[in-house]
């Protein structure tokens, strides 16, 4: 119990240095960001004093009170209170990206377990069968994968299984005559659309968990317990799965936190390439046309997310691995 | 006085030598790690030869727009008329530098950081742990695609900066478990005793033993640069202007070579970026084999 609360401290504490860097990140930078939004933002016609208010407490105005444009800086992070986009004026940028989140969410979130648990059993067959072409082809496969631009992989795929062999859609997450509804045709549709991404994300993701649960599996199995379990004459199989592999999973599962952040990153390009309207491409969108105040509150929705996926990973190691909550 | 500390230095210059012989022969013993340095090399020698190399000058255009792959135009042409091969030639190197320059400037930011707070026992290293652990949780590449954004068309210069900013925290975490295990060894106990300031006993007495860590870091941090490089460019927000594998395929996909066909234009270039950070991976290979002798090619457990 101990463990989780130090765990949940531990998460606080990162979420206020998260939001705080947040806060600092546009005051570091060259020029006024606040003044190019505001600029911008008057292009659609007159700025109310609430939505300056909101800009200027997110991205700093020049000269101000810094204790002040903080406070109300937390106000508006807790009360999700973003102001207003200027690329898809007049939405709310808090609408924007409770919108995307869900997708991005379900679309990395499902293919970062699937690549999880294909790559960890792969690397246990790789280390088991060391030295033959079960090992030599997932790992030199793995690590010429995992050196793949993620971007690429997906221009490839869409070129490739979307515009000269038509198997899959060119691009959004569902068909233009679609009815979002709960029905089967619905989410047959969402997942017709999200099949190229996820391959995608899939294929880039696998080798970092093949390549790290091999080297951690060979580990465990220069120990004297595997080496005892063989020696009683256990079969093959239940060595590898029942006494190495169990032990090797969880230095690989600490990859796991930093790992998502790489994937999450990925998935930006991904989105990009195949216009899926997540928390990337919005971020794209946002940076393309210098729309700061949707770029912030993106950056700060896509880190605290991290953080939280961290804080279940951690609570999850804990339960799996006990020396860990002394 | 130049009598006497100069054999001091040669000796100190062949001791350093002869380390990087034994890391160079590990590598080459193993044959994953053979198969990086000779591509490695292909790419370091395409990049430092370019002008004799490529057939037709980086941003040299006026041939035929958009044209698929013919003897005169091997990998066909871009849709502004310029050479695909040449600005594959070219543009390495853009990735080579990147990856080289970021991927030393990182390592050497995470042995000052990771060594200097693995050997110190207080609360100073409590801040910096907090500090490194932020920026490795913090998703890298949405950060540095905000900072770019704000320092708009900054060129190779920022995308460096940017890239090292988000990328000296795994290495400096790697290099302070390894010297938090050696700051109680015997031999850093008897240059304390000596009365050796702290600054000699980790940059003179432990930084040696750790080698094969800080090689295996810099090699990592390279191939994260190369391809964060490529991904910072393929959204535009490099210089477009730069010829560079990224903004090959920044200027493929808006010039719409999925639609027109071009398949080679999309291709080549991101085999490049993938080629490159694999010739890192493999020699890391190697590298994993200096540390860990279990890793080590050629016999079984």
């Amino acid at each position: 119990m101990t463990y989780a609360l130090r765990k949940l401290g531990m998460l606080l504490l990162t979420l206020w240095a998260a939001v705080t860097l947040n806060f600092f990140l546009p005051r570091l930078m060259p020029g006024s960001p606040a003044d190019a939004a505001i600029a911008k933002l008057s292009q659609n016609g007159p700025v109310s004093a609430a939505t300056r208010a909101a800009i200027e407490a997110q991205l700093g105005v020049p000269g101000g009170n810094l204790l002040e444009q903080y406070v109300h800086y937390l106000q508006q992070v807790v009360t999700l209170d973003f102001g207003v986009s200027f690329t898809f004026y007049p939405e709310k940028v808090s609408d924007l990206v409770l919108t995307a989140l869900p997708y991005t969410v379900v679309l990395v979130g499902i293919v970062t377990v699937l690549a999880f648990v294909i790559g960890t059993l792969i690397g246990v067959l790789a280390a088991w069968k060391r030295g033959t072409w079960m090992d030599t082809l997932p790992t030199l496969g793995g690590s010429f994968l995992s050196a793949f631009p993620y971007f690429w992989i997906a221009l490839l795929l869409l070129f490739f299984a979307g515009y000269v062999g038509h198997l899959f859609p060119t691009s959004g997450a569902s068909s233009p005559t679609a009815v979002p509804e709960f029905s089967l045709s619905f989410i047959g549709d969402l997942i017709y659309h999200a099949a190229l991404p996820a391959l995608t994300i899939l294929i880039t993701s696998l080798g970092g968990w093949i390549l790290g649960m091999r080297n951690a599996m060979i580990n465990t199995l220069g120990d004297d317990y595997v080496t005892f379990a063989e020696a009683n004459g256990l079969r093959g199989r239940t060595v590898a799965l029942k006494y190495a592999a169990r032990n090797a999973i969880l230095p690989n599962l600490t990859g796991f936190g930093l790992a998502l952040g790489g994937v999450v990153g990925g998935s930006i390009l991904v989105e990009q390439v195949y216009g899926y309207p997540g928390i990337g491409y919005l971020l794209y969108n946002a940076v393309v046309n210098q729309d700061y105040p949707l770029m912030q509150a993106l950056f700060l929705m896509i880190t605290v997310s991290v953080l939280i996926a961290n804080f279940l990973v951690d609570i999850l190691y804990g339960v799996l691995d006990p020396r860990t909550r002394r | 006085m130049t009598s006497t500390t100069t054999p001091v230095r040669a000796r100190a210059l062949r001791g350093a030598l002869r380390t990087v012989g034994r890391i160079a022969s590990t590598i080459w013993s193993n044959p994953r790690a053979r198969i990086g340095v000779v591509l490695l090399a292909i790419f370091i020698l395409a990049a430092t030869f370019a002008p004799w190399l490529a057939p037709y000058g980086a941003s040299q255009d006026g041939f035929e727009r958009s044209a698929g792959g013919s003897a005169a135009h091997w990998l066909g042409t871009t849709a502004a008329g310029e050479d695909v091969l040449s600005q594959i030639i070219w543009g390495a190197r853009v990735s080579v530098f990147v990856g080289f320059a970021a991927g030393a400037i990182a390592t050497v930011i995470a042995v000052l950081i990771g060594l200097s707070w693995g050997y110190s026992r207080g609360f100073g290293g409590e801040v910096v742990g907090f500090i490194v652990n932020l920026f490795l949780v913090i998703p890298g590449l949405p950060l540095m695609i905000v900072i770019a954004s704000y320092l708009q068309n900054g060129g190779i210069a920022m995308i460096i900066a940017v890239i090292v900013v988000t990328g000296w925290a795994w290495g400096a975490r790697v290099l302070r478990s390894q010297t938090q295990t050696l700051r109680s060894r015997d031999f850093v106990t008897a240059a304390r005793f000596a009365g050796d300031s702290s600054f000699r006993i980790i940059f003179r007495e432990i930084l040696p033993n750790m080698t094969s860590l800080i090689t295996g870091a810099f090699f990592g941090a390279a191939t994260a640069a190369i391809l964060a490089e490529a991904g910072l460019e393929f959204l535009g927000l490099g210089d477009p202007t730069t010829v560079s594998w990224g903004t090959m395929l920044f200027w493929a996909q808006n010039s719409n070579a999925l639609l027109t066909g071009q398949w080679l234009l999309l291709f080549a270039p991101g085999l490049c970026i993938a080629l490159l950070a694999t010739s890192l991976t493999l020699i890391n290979f190697g590298v994993d084999g200096i540390s860990n002798p279990r890793l080590r090619e050629g016999k079984g457990r």
